[in-house]
């Protein structure tokens, strides 16, 4: 499409002018993304030492640690997958192999697309009151991951969908006919072969509840935790809250803390962002 | 197609077990509608409760937001002016650039470099807004302070240009599938008539893309609206009310969080605010999230035609 160059036009200043501009806006921000990772790295690479990783906070910026945090956002990020893809995987397959077109079909619909724009925050305020007061989980693990699952349901249901939408019709009904029931047919066929492209949906939306931040400090996840998670209602903090307190404070020492925790955290959403993008790749050769 | 399966489906159902999945997995999609009724009955019940203690007068009708002090101001419009204002200057970044970027994606590159620009930038969409928070707070506010003399260390201005960025690959990517999804017939008219390349995107392809520009640009403010770790980062913690860029503000979400972070016990007033923000923050992203969704229906019923 894009081959459809306007030959006459293509000698004119304003033309060549226009073109210029468009690239430069495409690379301004790519350009900054290499400045922001850049910052990070001069700020915080020195500060990269095991003793960092493996140490716990601390009031003297040389002595504190991310072991808490680090081990807060890999129990959260269990939990939460834990809860949230049987639920979000669950949902699609209701829409896409089950539900028939209709009201509630469409209300469904519409709602998780409603979802998906509300801001993290506002769970945030939902986790607060609804689980840790009103089933009273307390500020734990359990309360945040819970919370961390509703809000990735949407991205979960709706890359889901749409992996399972790329499974033939045809291939179902070739399993009616050898007999099979609609649950067999899901199970044994039609989610084996969609699964490359739930886990790709699935593992972004797990990158993307790693790097929240404001939903947890609503409920109420501390920002000083000298202590490893030991069960599901223990106290937690996160790496991102755990950044976040460091950037908040105003001693030099800290923001050194910061950058370096930034590091680790750029360095978690590289890994999960890989293995989709891997997995999408794989996922694209098998089918075309 | 769905009856086709379903009529077959009919004689081969073994009825108990095949019920109970069936329901199991109701429930699961149910829990979606349930999420939206639980975040508007929360906010809801809460929010009644803020409105027994504080009248609609002394929220709406004040300009100062001062609950976590002795001399007590509940006027809303101190938060939503430092939301506006971060929000607007995000929007003034990203529009142009995500539009212009858009546009070379689509219209200038080949369909290879398409297929690897468009997943970099969505690359800064991914970012975690704490990462933002730290840039705009460590690296764009002290830059900016030597151009721009009596600009505070947290300020509307840097959080706002930082936010911008963030959102800039929502507004790039989702105008770049408008723009693209321009049937290439339309081009080719264009072009034969004599227009050049330039004249064409300006007077064929962008008008036929707008409402999906338009849609991407609501999604965009939406998010602005709703971003909270860049601005509870950089834009600091005092509610007013002023459009000034380069002084310390604080937006309804960086509110949200000052409260939370402190030990404020449930069922207190000031524990009640955060929810009363929380309120009018679904109520501005959900009118904006319903006109794009509007703005895109709007499209479908275009490209019928």
């Amino acid at each position: 499409m894009s081959q459809t160059q306007g030959a006459r036009g293509d000698g004119l200043a304003p033309e060549r002018a226009f073109k210029a501009i468009c690239l430069l806006a495409l690379a301004l921000p790519l350009f900054l993304l290499l400045v922001l990772v850049g910052k990070a790295f001069a700020d915080g690479w020195p500060r990269l030492t095991w003793d960092f990783l493996s140490g716990y906070p601390s009031r003297n910026p040389q002595l504190a640690g991310i072991l808490p945090a680090l081990a807060g956002s890999m129990c959260l990020m269990l939990l939460t997958a834990a809860i949230g893809i049987p639920l979000g995987v669950g949902a699609a397959i209701y829409l896409e192999e089950y539900s028939r077109p209709g009201r509630l079909t469409s209300l469904v619909e519409v709602n998780i697309s409603n979802l998906a724009g509300v801001p993290s925050i506002i769970y945030g305020l939902l986790g607060l009151e609804l689980f840790v007061r009103t089933m009273q989980m307390g500020r734990s693990l359990l309360a945040g991951a819970a919370t961390l699952a509703l809000l990735i349901l949407p991205m979960v249901i709706m890359a889901s969908r749409e992996a399972l939408r790329t499974v033939p019709q045809s291939t179902r009904e070739a399993c009616y006919a050898l007999g099979a029931d609609r649950w067999q047919t899901v199970r044994r066929v039609v989610l084996p072969m969609s699964l490359p492209g739930i886990l790709t949906g699935i593992i972004l939306s797990l990158a993307r509840a790693i790097g929240e931040t404001a939903p947890l400090i609503t409920i109420g996840a501390l920002t000083y935790v000298a202590f490893l998670p030991n069960s599901v209602n223990s106290p937690f903090t996160a790496l991102p809250i755990q950044i976040f307190n460091w950037i908040s404070r105003p001693q030099a020492g800290f923001h050194v803390n910061a950058a370096a925790g930034i590091i680790v955290l750029l360095a978690i959403m590289l890994l999960l962002n890989g293995t989709a993008i891997w997995l999408r790749a794989r996922f694209q050769r098998r089918f075309h | 197609m769905t009856t086709a399966v379903s009529r077959q489906d009919l004689r081969c159902s073994r009825a108990v077990s095949e019920r109970i999945i069936a329901g199991a997995l109701l429930l699961c999609a149910a829990l979606s509608v349930a999420t939206t009724a639980g975040i508007i009955l929360v906010l809801a019940v809460e929010t009644a409760s803020f409105f027994r203690d504080v009248s609609f007068a002394q929220f709406f009708g004040d300009t100062q937001w001062t609950p976590l002090f002795a001399q007590k101001h509940f006027g809303i419009w101190a938060l939503v002016a430092g939301t506006f204002l971060t929000s607007v200057i995000a929007i003034a970044v990203a529009l142009p650039l995500g539009l212009l970027a858009a546009i070379y994606m689509s219209e200038y590159a080949s369909e290879a470099g398409r297929r690897v620009l468009k997943p970099s930038v969505e690359v800064l969409a991914g970012i975690p807004t704490v990462i933002y928070g730290y840039f705009a707070l460590t690296f764009l506010t002290p830059m900016l302070q030597k151009a721009i003399p009596g600009l505070a260390g947290f300020n509307a201005l840097s959080a706002g240009i930082i936010m911008g960025v963030m959102i800039l690959p929502i507004i790039a990517s989702l105008s770049e599938d408008a723009i693209h999804a321009v049937p290439a017939v339309l081009r080719e008219g264009a072009f034969a008539l004599g227009g050049g390349k330039l004249a064409t995107i300006r007077r064929v392809v962008l008008p036929t893309a707008f409402s999906g520009i338009g849609a991407s640009v609501i999604i965009g403010v939406s998010r602005a609206i709703g971003e909270t770790m860049i601005v509870a980062i950089a834009a600091g913690q005092q509610p007013r009310f002023t459009f000034d860029p380069r002084v310390p503000i604080e937006t309804m979400t960086a509110y949200i969080v000052q409260v939370s972070l402190g030990d404020t016990p449930a069922g207190t007033l000031e524990y009640r605010t955060i929810f009363a923000v929380g309120m009018m923050l679904f109520l501005f992203t959900m009118v904006l999230n319903v006109a794009s969704h509007y703005l895109k229906r709007h499209i479908l019923r275009g490209a019928q035609t």
